[in-house]
């Protein structure tokens, strides 16, 4: 019963995208208030009836209903609470099923939010919401449908892949959806203004919140997947270039551009037609990251066992929708009134640079992942593309960009002063080259790259903090002054410097990392200890215990600095007997910003056993660092001029009443 | 400077990075690509000893020796023919003899495969498709590979 009503909610939720289609278009072709407005409450009704279809599948998860096939394949009556629910997501249809409900999600956002956008203009955005939204309750109807019933319903379900049992992947998923599908709203409003062959400022400060809370969460969840791989794959791996991976890279990059752009449209009016093309290109991206994954044709641990029928009819949304709206943007770019002047050398100018630089790194990436795909389909050769390659190109592509950062926030608009610029951001480069230095001493082997990396990262922190104490006058004023001024400050010069850092605090963790990581691997007996730099690791033994759906084999080992215990570690093996299959939990102490990390391999009959003891200089860094930025993020996105949903249009003065900006 | 050379700066500008960045590209597709084969091409392809490349197929039966220090030797093969891999480390947890299996590494002269890496998927249904694609090409494909559960973790990360 439950899984009827939440099929036929989809099937209504796909009626009311279909009249969201066209009846707005109509609208406003004929100038029709009351047409337009159908979109509002059809955005949101077609939001409620989704939920109610995603909440539906969650009760048939959580009743584990075996008779639906979904249920079946993917859960376990014994399997924890937490786990049913979020093994919702965990497969394929359920996956979808989220994407969809996140799209209505933002379109009911875009119609309660948006009442002060120009009617027309949220008429043409929510009909484009809704094509998108089409094409996908299409495709999980006819190839993905959540809801199939099972002829003779099984007693026990067959539970879910154990790699996915872990808070971890409660969060990334939601997460990374919320970015993808987020980008859909830029999109939206890139489409809507080529149709309207109108835009100007105020249409880039509508875009900006969207695309910034899209990037906040597209941050974050690529962060928690990357930290996810890292404790629960077992080899301490935190980024693997794996086709996946870049899925969700190539839209954080074009994303980050788009960020970038629509700032100079908003404050500046220019580069309108190139910000149109990389919210067409960020979107896409997203849909390029849902085919890859979704439709098979890589070699991943996400795409195995895909019915064919799957791949094409993504494919087919992903031509109509990329080649549909590029076409659409060749034929109607040239409809957009160029915008303001700017010298090479100025604020404007060093994002263009950022934008440049971003989108060719992107298209790197973007080359190192389709390239094997290309070549296996044209020759049948198969080659493996992988951290080398984006070593080589990536990596070259980043550093000016690094090196760039500091140097954006203080140019001014229009015409900069780069001389300027590189006085005030002496300080920094003073401190940067001591850094070096002093790596350089202290490094004993290890990359010549490594410190010049460091230096790198210490530049770009200090660029954040020097773009932020020049604006308060830090010590050139009274101190009470920069308090005031900082306090002034608008949140999205807070968010950027934030953002800034966290790449430098990103970077610093990265190089400390690959470089420093200590590895010892190594059979180990009972009371055998394992040496790691100025830590150690000694073996204490073996202890079995039964988990909900598992058997746990747990090892214990004691930790000491310099002779004195300073705790205990506690990897383990679990074996799921549902699927016959066993997974390695890490154990993880983390030291300040370091880690050791301990996995273990086979245990011997000999109770001995094999382990990876790692010690990770400085690594949550790693994740630090893209916290930071979504932190920024939520600073700029809590600045008043940019509020979800736009600010009101400022109200004549003269009627009396103080308005309140937001 | 006028709109139109200031607009020329910014495309000479682009076109440089660009540039580059297609240099980049071709060199690293010259130097960092492995190619993936199996062990019955490996003479037919004449693969030169030290070149690193993906070798795929099923672990033989009974061939896996464990050795001191974690060094461990089997072979990998695709019904037609053997070759022996060497490696030292911790086997993943997946890693089972008559399964596929992808390692990573290059061929000494005397013919013995020197794994850096060892691949086995997460899954006990999973093949890595390459080495499917390959089985099927040569006729060992058995159904029961082909019961792959339809579990499909919608993360990033392998």
């Amino acid at each position: 019963m439950i899984a009827e009503a939440g099929h036929y909610a989809l099937v209504l939720a796909l009626g009311l995208a279909l009249i969201q289609s066209f009846v707005p278009l109509i609208g406003a072709r004929v100038n029709d208030p009351a047409l337009m407005n159908v979109s509002r409450s059809t955005a949101i009704v077609q939001f409620a009836f989704v939920l109610m279809s995603f909440l539906a599948l969650i009760a048939l998860h959580v009743i584990s209903d075996f008779s639906v096939a979904n249920v079946y394949e993917n859960s376990h009556s014994l399997k924890p609470l937490i786990y049913k629910i979020t093994g919702v997501w965990g497969n394929h249809e359920g996956s979808m099923l989220l994407w969809v409900f996140i799209l209505a999600l933002f379109g009911a956002l875009v119609a309660i939010f948006g009442v002060n956008l120009p009617l027309s203009l949220r008429a043409h955005v929510l009909a484009v919401q809704a094509w998108i939204a089409t094409a996908f309750y299409l495709f999980i109807l006819l190839t993905s449908n959540p809801f199939l019933r099972i002829a003779n319903p099984p007693i026990e379900g067959r539970d879910l892949n154990p790699i996915l049992q872990d808070v971890g992947l409660a969060v990334h998923p939601p997460m990374l959806y919320l970015g993808y599908v987020g980008f859909s709203i830029s999109f939206s409003f890139a489409i809507a203004a080529l149709i309207e062959g109108r835009i100007d400022a105020a249409w880039a400060r509508w875009v900006r919140p969207w695309t910034l809370m899209a990037w906040i969460f597209l941050t974050l969840g690529i962060a928690m997947g990357s930290y996810w791989a890292y404790y629960e794959l077992g080899w301490g791996g935190w980024w693997f270039w794996d086709p996946v991976e870049n899925a969700s890279l190539m839209p954080w990059l074009a994303g980050t551009a788009l960020l970038h752009s629509a700032v100079v449209m908003e404050k500046r009016e220019a580069l309108k037609i190139w910000t149109v093309l990389l919210a067409i290109l960020t979107f896409s991206l997203s849909l390029l990251g849902t085919f890859l994954v979704r439709s098979g044709v890589l070699t991943s641990v996400h795409t195995f066992a895909t019915d064919p029928r799957r791949g094409v009819f993504i494919l087919m949304i992903l031509c109509v929708f990329i080649g549909g709206s590029l076409s659409f943007y060749a034929w109607r770019a040239a409809s957009l009134k160029q915008g303001g002047l700017f010298a090479p050398i100025s604020r404007e100018g060093a994002l263009v640079l950022n934008n440049l630089l971003l989108t060719t790194a992107c298209a790197t990436v973007f080359v190192g992942t389709l390239y094997p795909l290309a070549l296996e389909v044209l020759t049948g050769t198969k080659i493996s593309v992988g951290a080398p390659f984006f070593n080589l190109t990536f990596a070259p592509l980043f550093l000016p960009l690094l090196l760039a950062v500091p140097f954006g926030p203080l140019l001014a608009w229009k015409r900069g002063d780069l001389v300027g610029a590189a006085q005030r951001l002496m300080a920094a480069g003073i401190v940067a080259l001591a850094t070096i230095a002093v790596v350089w001493a202290w490094e004993k082997g290890g990359s010549a790259l490594a410190p010049l990396a460091i230096g790198l990262a210490v530049f770009v922190i200090l660029g954040a903090v020097i773009d932020i104490a020049e604006r308060v006058k830090l010590f050139r004023a009274p101190l009470n002054t920069s308090w005031h001024r900082a306090k002034g400050l608008p949140r999205s010069t807070w968010g950027t410097a934030f953002a800034h850092a966290g790449l430098g605090v990103a970077l610093i963790g990265i190089i400390c990392e690959s470089t420093w990581n200590i590895e010892h691997i190594a059979t180990m007996r009972l009371n055998d200890t394992a040496q790691l730099g100025g830590y150690s690791a000694t073996f204490d033994g073996m202890t079995s215990r039964q988990g909900p759906n598992y058997r746990e084999d747990i090892a214990t080992f004691t930790i000491r600095q310099g002779g004195v215990a300073i705790g205990t570690m506690t990897p383990s093996k679990r074996s799921f007997t549902t699927r016959g299959m066993s997974t390695t939990e890490a154990a993880l102490m983390s030291r300040g910003a370091s880690q050791i990390y301990i996995s273990l391999g086979a245990a011997e009959a000999n109770g001995s056993i094999t382990a990876r003891i790692y010690y990770k200089p400085l690594v949550l860094l790693i994740w630090f660092g893209p916290v930071l930025m979504a932190f920024g993020g939520v600073l700029s996105l809590s600045d008043r001029r940019l509020r979800v949903g736009a600010p009101k249009p400022a109200r004549p003065k003269f009627d009396g009443l103080a308005q309140p900006a937001e | 400077m006028t709109r139109k050379q200031r607009r020329l700066t910014m495309i000479a500008g682009a076109l440089a990075v660009l540039a580059v960045a297609a240099a980049l590209v071709l060199n690293a597709m010259r130097s960092s690509i492995m190619f993936f084969t199996t062990p019955g091409k490996i003479a037919e392809q004449r693969i030169a000893p030290g070149t690193k490349f993906r070798l795929g197929g099923l672990v033989e039966q009974g061939s896996l020796v464990r050795g001191e220090q974690l060094k461990v030797r089997f072979e990998v093969t695709d019904g037609n023919a053997k070759v022996p891999v060497a490696y030292q480390g911790i086997l993943p947890d997946l890693f089972r003899e008559g399964q596929g299996v992808i390692s990573e590494g290059s061929l000494d002269t005397s013919g013995v495969f020197h794994a850096d890496t060892v691949l086995a998927k997460h899954d006990e249904t999973y093949m890595p498709k390459a080495v499917a694609d390959e089985l099927k090409k040569e006729g060992h494909w058995k159904d029961d590979y082909g019961k792959t559960s339809s579990a499909e973790p919608a993360g990033v990360a392998k």
